[in-house]
């Protein structure tokens, strides 16, 4: 049960992360017992295996890789401060955050970083560029066998046409921003916690 | 010293003397001297109070977080094609058959299944939506008051110095007296008398146990009770589902042959009722399975058989996967609809937690079992129904009726791993999307 566990949450951690990612007390609690729940290790950390257990995730078709999204470069543990720092991401961007000066740090769920991390869904090699065979590779995920290579390869062709503006062949982040310039991301993006 | 003896002595005179003829004898009759329903009706009233006492101390100090038994995120209804459709419609797409936003749609969805998905949950305690005086599930409540807490210790020295002792007694008489009784009537040749006696033993050794819990029952319905030659379905939450439906007529079980404390139970009831246990082995195999169900629904004068087509337990919030095993059989159906009410204690077995006897011991020095039994009416085979549509009409009729969340996912995830099959669906559905798309486009260039 989550219970005793919730109580190992330090106060002083909860402030930070409440910090770091704006999310509220009670929205960290009962994500910590949700970790834990999840943690059938019981070693304060998440294992990719831990991630799989999830059915629903397990038949995402790009399961793997929203798995991915929460482990650094070559980690195969994530801790509750990591995955809390993955999920504000997902926060909506709320009204009194939008009108925040320019000073402080950029919070993780603004516009330019939710499009990162959905840059980085598809920048399998993380050079901060998708190359044409990394977006087949994905897009390969999401169709499975239901579509030939050669239809595919053409999607991934006109794709990478219509967003590459300097002629390299690959999509860079700023080519991605542009063109996903007129879709609703704060929306897409976001997933309602409740309070 | 001798003082001390013979004192003793008189207390154990008294507490038998109670146990068996205030508790144990009216038991066996089917009768009840009302205690257990004022004792109910008392905690009843401490529990709202209690409620009332923490939603103030929750408005004194803000920290103290809200349970939120509907979970921690809204999610957006509808299904996937639709969820998708409407995605897509929203940034206009003319011309090209996938854009990169795309992706989005799945990355919600993954994180939204990892914050909070519909199927891992089932398999863990169910959450309260108010603090019910048990220390084990003071999850997110912390100290509030001095007189919530005195009535807590209060509760702990009432479960484990009164209720517990009583309990135990009447569990140990209940299965020993199953044990013995069957083993006895097992002995006797086959006959009409044999049955009769069977059943008086199974169902007297039952209230007795059911009396050892604590359990308030209350049945609805009992005209559609399952009849001889019929196949009794159920949803699942704990093994206390037989006892709670034995107390109210017999059934010939079906399970797997387990070990331990279970497996000696197991053995003495086959002795004396044609129950119907497999080996894992064995249970493999499932055409051997339903040829013999097959047998005993064949045969009408046998007792009902007793399935939980769930294969598992689940945490009484929900009803999963019917395995259409049982929907193979042919026969008629009685579906039966159990749930638990949580405030009393939480009768969920997580056997991956908990072995059957600290399992019984939580649920002896929790505060009482209440639960509602619904017989809904005989179900049978529609004409063009097969047994997977069958099982899913039976399943959402239980769910409905007790009020459960009706999923299609099956129990068997607690342990296993999911079907391939379910992620190639995904990528059918997203592929027909983007396929659809150039297919309608082509269309209207060749009109």
């Amino acid at each position: 049960m989550g219970s005793r566990a919730s109580t190992l949450l330090r106060e002083e951690e909860i402030e930070e992360i409440k910090k770091e990612t704006g999310f509220s007390h009670s929205q960290i609690t009962r994500l910590y017992s949700r970790f834990t729940s999840l943690d059938k290790g019981e070693n304060g950390t998440l294992s990719r295996e831990d991630f799989q257990r999830i059915p629903e995730l397990a038949i995402n078709p790009l399961g793997d890789r929203i798995i991915n999204a929460f482990f650094p470069e070559g980690e195969d543990q994530v801790n509750f401060r990591g995955f809390m720092r993955t999920l504000a991401h997902f926060r909506p961007i709320e009204d009194n955050e939008k009108n925040k000066n320019a000073t402080t740090s950029e919070p993780l769920n603004s516009r330019t970083n939710k499009l990162l991390f959905a840059f980085r869904l598809y920048d399998l090699d993380r050079d901060d560029k998708i190359s044409r065979d990394e977006l087949l590779q994905v897009l390969r995920m999401m169709v499975g066998v239901n579509i030939s290579d050669e239809q595919l390869g053409s999607i991934a062709d006109r794709t990478i046409q219509e967003a590459d503006t300097n002629g390299d062949n690959s999509i860079s982040f700023n080519e991605f921003i542009k063109v996903l310039e007129k879709v609703d991301v704060e929306q897409k993006m976001s997933i309602r916690f409740l309070h | 010293m001798e003082g001390l003896w013979s004192l003793a002595l008189a207390v154990f005179q008294m507490w038998m003397f109670v146990v068996v003829f205030l508790i144990m004898l009216p038991a066996m009759f089917g009768l009840s001297l009302g205690v257990t329903g004022v004792y109910i009706q008392m905690l009843v009233h401490v529990l709202e109070w209690a409620t009332l006492r923490i939603q103030r101390g929750r408005q004194e100090q803000p920290g103290v977080p809200i349970p939120l038994p509907s979970g921690i995120i809204e999610r957006a209804g509808g299904s996937l094609e639709e969820q998708m459709e409407q995605l897509r419609r929203a940034h206009s797409l003319a011309g090209s058959e996938f854009a990169l936003s795309d992706a989005f749609f799945f990355y919600k969805k993954g994180l939204e299944s990892i914050v909070d998905d519909q199927v891992t949950q089932r398999f863990s305690s169910e959450e309260l939506a108010s603090w019910n005086l048990l220390t084990r599930t003071n999850q997110n409540f912390h100290y509030i008051s001095l007189r919530l807490t005195i009535i807590w210790g209060l509760g702990v020295v009432i479960r484990y110095g009164v209720l517990f002792p009583l309990r135990i007694t009447l569990a140990v008489i209940g299965l020993t007296w199953l044990v013995i009784g069957t083993t006895l009537v097992g002995i006797l040749p086959e006959s009409r008398a044999k049955s009769w006696l069977s059943e008086v033993v199974h169902l007297t050794c039952y209230r007795i146990c059911a009396r050892g819990l604590s359990a308030t029952i209350q049945y609805h319905n009992k005209e559609n009770r399952p009849q001889k030659g019929g196949i009794c379905v159920s949803n699942h939450t704990t093994p206390i589902d037989v006892v709670i439906l034995a107390n109210d007529g017999c059934y010939a079980m079906v399970g797997q042959v387990h070990g331990g404390l279970m497996g000696v139970i197991q053995r003495s009831m086959v002795r004396s009722c044609p129950h119907v246990w497999f080996e894992r082995s064995e249970m493999k195999d499932r055409h051997a399975v339903t040829s013999r169900l097959r047998a005993h629904v064949a045969a009408k004068t046998k007792l009902p058989i007793l399935i939980f087509p769930e294969g598992t337990c689940i945490n009484n919030t929900s009803v999963m996967m019917f395995k259409k095993g049982s929907f193979e059989i042919g026969g008629t159906i009685h579906p039966v609809a159990i749930k638990y009410d949580p405030r009393f204690g939480d009768a969920f077995w997580n056997s991956s937690k908990h072995n059957m006897v600290s399992y019984l011991l939580r649920m002896m020095t929790s505060w009482a079992i209440v639960v509602n039994v619904w017989y809904l009416p005989a179900m049978t085979l529609q004409d063009g129904e097969d047994a997977v549509q069958f099982a899913n009409r039976v399943k959402s009729a239980i769910a409905h009726q007790g009020g459960l969340l009706d999923l299609d996912w099956d129990g068997g995830l607690k342990r296993g791993k999911v079907k391939d099959s379910f992620k190639e669906e995904q990528q059918k559905m997203y592929s027909s999307i983007i396929v659809g798309h150039k297919i309608s486009s082509t269309s209207r260039e060749r009109e």
